[in-house]
């Protein structure tokens, strides 16, 4: 595996998984508002794939995509989403899935269910 | 005494809370959720960028798949019976296909697609959801008045036929198989691929255009 052309376009013509098309999607939009350079995000995710080929992960989109998240956290950093809160918020997310009944949307801050 | 089977408890609990998304996924609604918080980002730069990507990669497998049920009675039947195995013939197969269901549409009945508590979707044949599809507005209308819903789409339905909603989860997703137009009989399934929308897919189209 080896640093795309362009870092900013999806490996192939196809998302497994929306959360695939939300990094790149991430990414351009932080670009245009100016909190990282398109060269920061080439260098993040190049380095993040070469990480990836070094731990001997399979050549995949998959893998592709896990190394282009490790990048965005990565730059994400610096516009003030520091690792404790990304890790709250994860944690936040997961909660409100347990809570929220099949049949309702998942938002955050789910009140518990059966209380009250 | 009650003994406590720690596997037990927790295979349980995964499954009750299947629709809970991969690591992965959770990282990224994470950060995404703080980005538009703060301020760094707005949603609706997020979504019309996938949205682009949606109608540039789009559902054309989907439709592919629904022409050739059309013009091939075999193909169809194995469609209906498992499409997580028959879609396996184009080489579709991905992570969110392994349990997919095809429903027909009839004269007599239509079908709608939702998922009620996020917005389970079948990637691998679909592209990505559009935005509506994963709007809580849609989520908690489709089921609870589907003609309604179906209405606001411009598919008004006799009371003659029939709705039947299927509610998406993680381990099963669905794909409409619309009718075929008249007027196409002698069409190859490329042509007729051509008429088939992403959102007759869903159920949210009925009568599918001839162009």
């Amino acid at each position: 595996m080896h640093a795309p052309e362009d870092p900013l376009k999806p490996p192939s013509d196809h998302f497994a998984e929306p959360w695939q098309a939300t990094i790149l999607a991430m990414a351009t939009a932080l670009i245009r508002e100016g909190h990282f350079t398109l060269t920061d995000w080439a260098t993040a995710l190049g380095n993040a794939l070469a990480r990836a080929e070094t731990d001997g992960r399979p050549d995949t989109d998959e893998t592709y995509f896990l190394a282009a998240l490790d990048a965005l956290e990565q730059l994400s950093e610096r516009a003030g989403l520091t690792n404790a809160q990304r890790a709250e918020r994860k944690a936040d997310w997961e909660d409100a899935y347990l809570k929220t009944p099949h049949g309702q949307p998942v938002v955050l801050g789910q009140p518990e269910q059966g209380v009250g | 005494m009650t003994e406590y089977d720690a596997k037990k408890i927790g295979d349980l609990h995964r499954h009750l809370h299947s629709h809970m998304p991969s690591d992965p996924a959770l990282r990224v609604k994470a950060l995404e959720s703080l980005a538009v918080e703060k301020g760094l980002v707005a949603q609706e730069t997020i979504d019309t960028w996938v949205e682009m990507y949606a109608e540039k990669v789009g559902p054309k497998r989907g439709a592919k798949i629904v022409a050739q049920s059309w013009t091939d009675p075999a193909f169809r039947q194995r469609l209906l019976d498992d499409a997580g195995q028959a879609i396996k013939e184009f080489g579709y197969e991905g992570h969110a296909t392994e349990h997919l269901k095809a429903v027909e549409n009839t004269a007599d009945t239509h079908n709608l697609v939702v998922c009620t508590l996020c917005s389970c979707y079948p990637f691998a044949v679909l592209g990505m959801s559009p935005i509506w599809y994963r709007s809580a507005a849609y989520r908690a209308r489709a089921v609870k008045e589907p003609r309604a819903v179906l209405e606001e789409f411009g598919v008004t339905l006799g009371n003659d036929i029939k709705v039947r909603v299927w509610d998406s989860t993680a381990e099963l997703r669905y794909l409409v198989i619309p009718e075929r137009p008249a007027g196409t009989e002698g069409w190859d399934a490329e042509r007729l691929a051509a008429l088939v929308t992403r959102n007759a897919m869903i159920g949210t189209e009925r009568d599918l255009q001839v162009t």
